[in-house]
């Protein structure tokens, strides 16, 4: 079977300075994937890469089975990968409802469309609604994003990355500065809306990714040091001397 | 979890009165746009509406880029500039070769002239947001501005290409001699554009213009390319531009340079932001408001631009919202009908306000008139610019005012956390 993501020998330099070196990545379908490692490991590069927001000097990245490196974001994102953002990203003028609408118009085919009523589309208002009752937004759905508190933003984040109805998500760091209870809530979240999919997370809370992951990657110095089970990587020496050591401290 | 919530906020069933409101408000736009020379039906009055009219369309067409998709640009006149020039050189072929192409579809001429420059440049001038865009604009307006000088044949010179709207095919019987029935040419066009316009907004497009405004990073990452939505974007706004140009060409019977220049796309910038980027109807406040000072303070003062220079830095640094946000601040607290405190604050402040503003007039017109001794008239008041007596007046408004108003504004203030609260505590407010 294909994998999801296929990641071949990807590296990424900045002048002299290689952030990313000889990376190798796969992730089978339906799979949970959590990528760990400590600050300025490259984990964010590494998912800037592969959903194009840069481009890998050299080495490849597919979905699929079709090599998306040099693509654009959109052209990748239409190919069925989205991804959301370790800082929030959404229309912060927009309303919630408009914020998930807008990622579920180019999905449901009205692209550039100036001659239909969007608020007319009855697949694009069903779709919207049942979203926002999936991410528990229904009854903020009129208030501008930029005025919800962190969480929900957070939780909105998560539903415009699944809106486009994506095959992979990628998530970068969905629990970032949650509170425990905020950060339960979000996991069993994420647990629900990536049923079916593939999923490659980013992310510090170890809870959640012993929780979380099918899989998980050690990324350290640009360079994944690690791959296997949550059960396989609590045992290995490389990580615990890398990373895992540090923590316990 | 959904069955408490959607009572409160129902997906599709928004209550029927704000459609019938909506409605209305179409209305009764209309309606006044159809009584109003009924009302005042001087030439001159009639001239002016008829400029509102077209400077409404223009910049609603400006705020397509500016307020729906966050693009600044310097040279919007542009496209208004060569619509004029498209309608004229049809209107001129019209009656050069005699189709039977009556005048009021000459503005939808104007309209492609505008839009067909937009679809040739704004391909590259829209490759990047921000300053890139601002700086394209600004350069490609002053070498269209410069060329229109160069290149005669097309542009006239400085002359202009003249035209004379009632040698057209008539229509209705229409000559469109008479300004009035100019004046209900204006009126349909800006009808027909400002409800296009508006349901641009309301199409995908215009939503993820909105989206491309706020973050075109993220609008990479649900599918949309945001080079195209601006081009898009812009290619609209090039094209009502043109029918705005068109309508003034009709209008004014010639198209020359000025259409094009830094100063028309200065002032359409100006009628917008003043006006309100962020609601439809802030662009028509804007554009309504800095005709009819252009046309009133021309005659009074030989400094307006001074006064525009003010108003703007006002509303830049105390309203960045404009009018429209000004007034749309207003409307949760009138939903929670907390708006009553308010009033008595906004009453105290209104007299040492005005004097502060009477005291800056009086200011700005004594300087500008010293060298020249003319009168100062400030509301039927006579002042002698270079009186002593008008220094002390203008010095003790200016002074005396601001103090008094500052603690009035304090006031003000103080009402609104009261107000807000309020309304707040109701939910009308988030």
């Amino acid at each position: 079977m294909t994998a999801a993501i296929e990641v071949r020998a990807v590296e990424k330099r900045f002048g002299n300075v290689s952030v990313i070196r000889d990376l190798n990545l796969s992730v089978a379908k339906g799979e949970r994937h959590a990528i760990i490692g400590p600050n300025g490991a490259g984990k964010s590069t590494t998912f800037n890469l592969i959903s194009g927001h840069i481009r890998p000097s050299s080495g490849e990245v597919r979905l699929n089975g079709a090599v998306i490196s040099g693509l654009r974001p959109f052209e990748i994102n239409r190919r069925g990968l989205s991804r959301s953002f370790q800082v929030t990203n959404v229309f912060s003028r927009m309303t919630v409802w408009e914020n998930v609408r807008c990622a579920v118009l180019w999905a449901t085919g009205h692209r550039y469309a100036f001659w239909k009523n969007v608020d007319s589309l009855p697949e694009v208002r069903e779709r919207t609604a049942e979203i926002l009752d999936d991410i528990h937004l229904t009854h903020r759905r009129d208030v501008p994003a930029g005025l919800l508190t962190y969480a929900e933003q957070r939780e909105l984040e998560i539903g415009v990355t699944i809106a486009s109805g994506a095959t992979v998500v990628m998530l970068d760091e969905p629990t970032a500065g949650m509170s425990n209870a905020e950060t339960e809530r979000a996991v069993a979240l994420i647990r629900r809306l990536t049923e079916g999919r593939t999923l490659v997370i980013v992310e510090h809370d170890m809870s959640v990714v012993f929780g979380l992951a099918d899989r998980i990657s050690v990324l350290v110095y640009g360079h994944i040091i690690a791959s296997g089970t949550p059960e396989e990587i609590r045992r290995d020496p490389k990580v615990r001397e890398a990373y895992l050591g540090e923590e316990a401290h | 979890m959904t069955a408490a919530a959607t009572p409160a906020s129902p997906l599709s069933a928004k209550p029927a009165g704000s459609h019938l409101r909506f409605y209305a408000l179409w209305l009764l736009g209309i309606a006044v746009l159809i009584i109003l020379p009924l009302l005042f039906s001087s030439g001159g009055s009639l001239t002016s509406f008829s400029l509102i009219g077209i400077a409404i369309v223009f910049a609603l067409s400006y705020n397509i880029l500016l307020g729906q998709t966050g693009l600044l640009s310097f040279g919007h006149a542009v496209h208004y500039g060569l619509g004029g020039f498209a309608a004229s050189h049809m209107m001129n072929a019209v009656v050069a070769h005699g189709w039977p192409l009556p005048l009021p579809f000459i503005p939808l001429f104007g309209g492609l002239g505008g839009l067909a420059f937009a679809i040739l440049l704004g391909w590259v001038m829209t490759k990047r947001a921000g300053t890139v865009f601002a700086m394209i604009s600004l350069g490609i307006g002053e070498l269209v501005a410069s060329s229109s000088l160069i290149l005669r044949s097309v542009f006239g010179g400085e002359a202009g290409i003249t035209t004379d709207r009632t040698t057209l095919p008539r229509m209705f019987g229409w000559t469109f001699g008479p300004q009035l029935q100019v004046y209900y040419l204006i009126a349909f066009w800006l009808v027909l554009s400002a409800i296009a316009m508006y349901a641009l907004t309301r199409t995908p497009l215009g939503r993820i213009s909105n989206a491309v405004r706020d973050n075109p990073e993220r609008v990479q990452f649900i599918g949309y390319d945001p080079h195209v939505v601006r081009y898009l974007a812009y290619c609209f706004a090039g094209f009502f531009a043109g029918v705005a140009g068109g309508l003034a060409a009709i209008s004014f019977e010639i198209a020359n340079s000025a259409y094009l220049g830094a100063i028309q796309s200065g002032l359409v910038l100006f009628s917008t932001f003043i006006g309100g980027t962020a609601y439809f109807f802030g662009p028509i406040l804007g554009a309504i408001l800095v005709t009819y000072l252009q046309l009133g303070l021309t005659s009074l003062t030989s400094v307006w631009q001074l006064y525009f220079g003010i108003i703007f830095i006002g509303i830049v640094m105390f309203s960045p919202g404009g009018i429209a946000g000004l007034l749309m601040m207003h409307r949760p607290l009138i939903l929670a009908g907390t708006f009553g405190m308010m009033i008595p604050s906004y009453l105290l402040a209104i007299v040492p306000t005005a004097a502060l503003a009477c005291g800056v007039i009086l200011t700005i017109e004594t300087v500008a008139r010293y060298s020249g001794g003319d009168a100062i008239n400030l509301f039927g008041v006579a002042f002698n610019p270079q009186s002593p007596v008008t220094w002390a007046v203008a010095a003790v408004l200016v002074v005396g005012g601001f103090f008094i108003a500052r603690s009035t504004w304090q006031r003000i203030a103080e009402a609104w956390d009261r107000a807000a609260t309020v309304a707040r505590d109701r939910g009308y407010l988030a």
